[in-house]
């Protein structure tokens, strides 16, 4: 179940990093859109009593692309800093709408969301626990498997080569005809969607969705695990993800203080490896490799 | 409208003290160009040394000693400051800026659970002070005198700053060294030097920020992070970097929060969110900031 929450998480985290490692953009505000996404299913089923799997997708991703649509035509504007300090700002304007609106969000409590139908069909019967690692599992494994194929075929689109381009120097890019904010925005909204998408399917693995989703710290976690799997390589993201989840779990468990080791790995991390696990270890394999040769 | 006098001195004491916070972030933005994601924490840092010191320490003391002893906090967040500038910060200054916002980031969480470790998971109180100040009639409605001396703390402290930066010579290095680094490096400022410098003031910033509400709000884990989302909206709205920009972004802030808390309590903090997202659609650099 904890590899559940792990392919979830790595799903947000590739969404994110299409911002971060391939366009340059530190966004401090993921939870927004993740937390949209979740929130979407939720009000599904609290709302237009909807309980298939497939009707929350879509209506999270409707939810999310709507919300990253409208941040990302005022966050890109900026970079760097201002676009990290602007993205944690609106992630935190969802954060208060939920928690004040308590009628509608459940405000602190949450709102609880059942176990939906996968594919139309009624499964796991009252048990919950079977439901999420048999039947549920195999279907974000095969959500999973969808996104990182979709987000390798994007990455390595002219669209995808466009946007390293802007990472690594947006005058010359704009000089050569890319039209960096379009290019920024069109990126903001796909990652959103991404983002959305992973708050989805989290939610029947949570059953609860709480304004915690929505707050910044939440989008720095996201970061967190990008970081720890390295943002410069693909599968980095998805490694960070699964590591995250499980280091987050033993930590959680082992001592009340789990914030300070995790701060601590951080901190460890940035300092000696910047570029994370898979690019430590792709490092590490290609002194293996020169020193055979 | 007898209340409009409490809700104007409310804002003024929220202006204080967000005004104390914004201004050091600003103020190590400034200089050392880092945005300090861990600045709220060293505010509660702040609070809770000066709890601890007036609640536990000094638990039954006279009135005028507990004053005296109030500041203890900005001390504590200054030194805390002074000792993880050198180590945490100066490795990053030569890298990536997305770099500087993990490893501060990583530092809130390290600070937060140092916090709980060392104070435990209950609020800090250090009533005592605020209590045995009494309270006087403003428009007909009791007001606490600890109030009216905070917001004299915060109008001091600006006047102070203002002075120091503008007046003395160490703010004429501190601001050629915001200015042009590299320049003021090749005057023979000491650079580094002149980093801890700041970087230790602005926590002193901060830590006085939680002294000064500690006795009338108890020290709370979690404080920091609530803050540092409101100093950013002020210095978005302020300007990074600039003292000015904070001062009023923190009067804006704080008259538009009470405005919100006393009429429209559900979107109060919605409102300040929007509005630093108008500010920085209008005028990206904040009403005082550069352009930079």
């Amino acid at each position: 179940m904890l590899l559940g929450y792990g392919l979830v998480m790595a799903i947000a985290a590739l969404g994110f990093n299409l911002l971060l490692g391939y366009t340059g953009l530190l966004s401090f505000g993921h939870s927004a859109f993740f937390g949209v996404g979740a929130y979407a299913v939720a009000m599904m089923v609290k709302y237009l009593k909807v309980g298939s799997m497939e009707l929350f997708l879509l209506g999270a991703i409707a939810a999310s692309a709507f919300t990253a649509a409208l941040f990302g035509v005022v966050c890109v504007r900026y970079t760097r800093i201002f676009f990290g300090i602007l993205t944690l700002a609106l992630s935190q304007v969802l954060w208060s709408l939920a928690f004040k609106f308590f009628w509608v969000t459940g405000g602190t409590d949450g709102l609880r969301v059942p176990t939906p139908t996968l594919l139309g069909v009624m499964t796991g019967r009252g048990d919950k626990m079977d439901f999420i690692a048999h039947y549920y599992y195999y279907y974000i494994l095969a959500a999973f498997f969808a996104c990182v194929a979709l987000m390798w075929v994007i990455v390595n689109s002219p669209f995808g080569k466009a946007l390293q381009s802007i990472r690594d120097n947006e005058i010359r890019a704009e000089f050569v005809g890319v039209q960096v904010r379009r290019h920024r925005w069109v990126a903001f909204v796909v990652s959103g969607l991404f983002t959305g998408v992973a708050g989805a399917l989290w939610v029947p693995l949570n059953g609860l969705i709480t304004p915690e989703n929505l707050h910044w710290t939440f989008s720095g976690k996201i970061v967190f695990m990008t970081v720890l799997g390295g943002f410069r390589a693909f599968p980095g993201p998805i490694v960070g993800a699964v590591l995250y989840t499980y280091l987050e779990a033993y930590a959680v468990g082992n001592t009340v203080y789990w914030q300070f080791v995790l701060g601590t790995v951080l901190v460890v991390l940035v300092l000696s490896l910047p570029t994370g696990v898979v690019g430590t270890a792709a490092r590490l394999v290609e002194r293996w490799r020169g020193r055979e040769a | 409208m007898d209340f409009f006098y409490i809700h104007l001195l409310n804002a003024f004491l929220s202006a204080a003290t967000l005004f104390l916070i914004a201004g050091g972030l600003s103020l190590i933005y400034g200089v050392m160009r880092i945005v300090n994601l861990a600045h709220g924490n060293l505010y509660a840092f702040g609070a809770y040394v000066t709890a601890w010191t007036l609640g536990r320490l000094l638990a039954g003391a006279s009135t005028p000693i507990l004053y005296l002893a109030l500041p203890a906090g900005a001390v504590g967040a200054a030194l805390l400051g002074a000792v993880l500038e050198p180590t945490l910060l100066r490795p990053f200054y030569k890298r990536a800026e997305e770099y500087q916002l993990l490893v501060t980031f990583g530092l809130l969480m390290i600070l937060g659970d140092t916090m709980h470790f060392l104070w435990g998971p209950y609020p800090l109180s250090a009533s005592a002070l605020w209590e045995n100040s009494g309270s006087v009639m403003i428009a007909g409605n009791p007001y606490p005198v600890y109030n009216l001396i905070v917001i004299a703390i915060g109008g001091v402290a600006a006047v102070f700053l203002w002075a120091f930066v503008y007046k003395t010579r160490f703010g004429v290095v501190l601001r050629a060294t915001s200015q042009n680094m590299r320049m003021a490096s090749a005057l023979g400022v000491n650079v580094n030097r002149v980093y801890v410098l700041a970087f230790t003031l602005g926590c002193f910033m901060a830590g006085l920020g939680g002294a000064i509400i500690a006795p009338s709000q108890s020290a709370v884990l979690d404080m920091g992070v609530d803050a540092l989302v409101l100093s950013f909206i002020v210095v978005v709205i302020g300007g990074l970097g600039s003292l000015e920009g904070a001062l009023v972004g923190a009067l804006i802030v704080g008259l538009v929060r009470e405005a919100g808390i006393a009429w429209f309590p559900e979107i109060e903090l919605a409102v300040l969110y929007l509005m630093a997202a108008i500010v920085l659609l209008a005028r990206p650099a904040g009403l005082f900031g550069r352009a930079s």
